[in-house]
């Protein structure tokens, strides 16, 4: 099974750059199946939350509207070589994941 | 004047006769591309399209650092590395496990007296080693197989090789199938990526044939991935032509000539493109 999502920081100073791609259909709900006509279910991550060193950073709460395989790009101020950065999601259907990186 | 020179090695070769080299053919592209473009620096035709605005090169530099088809990629790792019921895999049947190697394709294969592409090599692999062979236009399995594999060789120079009489004539298979007027609009390949490289078409910008092949597949909006059969497939039904088989002899002939005018410019696959 292929990672879930993947994350790049870079730190300029004290400034931590993240860029997180996440894998996910985020589908709508109003799409259907080109071959049995059934509408393809409601699937979308519902909420991203981002911490560094523990502490909560970036608390999002998405919709359908944001499209397939959503891309995120946040800075933290205060950051220094070493920290952790997590981020993590939920989606509608109760599917989680979670990726962390060392800064350096 | 370079249009006119191009243009009369097209007409000769029409003809069926062979009165200029591919690395003419290729000197007579460059040449009146140059003269066209001349700001442009040879390097910077691998970007197509790209090249003609600093705007979309800087949004394709933005989302190349951190593409979202990087998921297909791995997808196709997986499968470039599986193991096949006798143990080998599609890895160990190219040199060096497939690094640097896709540049040197196509290649004419006395043997078959055929051309074989990168693509064909695959299928060879599977087929000398009991699997089942992929459809040339199978997303699912050449397409993402690939989209690995030709990554391998990010950076390695085109060296397309035509050598002898035999692979001559595959060449000027191509190449004329190039220079074809064909179709409901009686358009050639050349007719919009020769003569009108840098124009405007139905909103987008012609790219010009070199550096055309030296970069795919290719993910259109970032998730639809197209091998560059399919591409050729889409420009012939776009032409209200009749598309040729994707992995057919006709399209191969038509990469051995069109990937010769790239010889020299850097590879590289997996690309974004709109």
């Amino acid at each position: 099974m292929a990672d879930p999502m993947k994350i790049r920081a870079q730190l300029q100073g004290d400034i931590a750059d993240i860029k997180v791609l996440m894998f996910h259909p985020m589908e709508t709900g109003l799409r259907k199946d080109p071959v049995t006509g059934d509408v393809i279910a409601l699937h979308f991550i519902q909420r991203v939350v981002a911490a560094h060193n523990g502490r909560t950073m970036l608390d999002a709460q998405w919709s359908q509207a944001v499209s397939k395989n959503p891309f995120v790009n946040f800075r933290i101020r205060g950051a220094k070589p070493g920290d952790k950065v997590t981020v993590s999601w939920e989606d509608n259907m109760g599917e989680k994941a979670s990726i962390e990186t060392t800064l350096n | 004047m370079n249009a006119v020179l191009v243009a009369g090695l097209a007409l000769t070769g029409a003809a069926g006769q062979s009165f200029a080299s591919p690395e003419q053919d290729r000197a007579a592209f460059v040449a009146l591309y140059r003269e066209k473009f001349p700001a442009v620096p040879l390097e910077n035709y691998v970007n197509g399209a790209l090249m003609f605005s600093r705007d979309a090169q800087a949004q394709f530099d933005s989302i190349m650092e951190f593409p979202p088809f990087l998921g297909d990629i791995d997808r196709g790792k997986t499968l470039w590395e599986r193991r096949f019921r006798n143990g080998k895999s599609l890895a160990g049947c190219f040199s060096n496990g497939g690094r640097s190697v896709a540049g040197n394709y196509p290649y004419y294969d006395s043997g078959g007296d055929e051309v074989v592409t990168f693509e064909m090599q695959i299928n060879r692999c599977l087929r000398d080693n009991g699997e089942a062979q992929f459809k040339y236009d199978d997303k699912a399995t050449m397409g993402i197989v690939t989209a690995y594999a030709r990554t391998l060789s990010d950076g390695m120079r085109v060296d397309v090789r035509v050598e002898g009489a035999a692979a001559l004539a595959k060449y000027e298979q191509g190449r004329k199938l190039y220079f074809a007027r064909i179709g409901q609009y009686d358009f050639a390949c050349a007719s919009c990526h020769m003569d009108n490289a840098g124009k405007i078409l139905r909103t987008e910008i012609l790219s010009p044939a070199v550096g055309q092949t030296t970069h795919w597949p290719v993910f259109r909006g970032g998730d639809n991935l197209n091998t560059l059969h399919m591409r050729y497939r889409r420009c012939l039904e776009q032409m209200r032509a009749s598309a040729f088989p994707a992995g057919g002899e006709e399209l191969n002939n038509l990469e051995y000539f069109h990937s010769y005018l790239s010889n020299g410019l850097p590879m590289r696959a997996s690309i974004y493109r709109k």
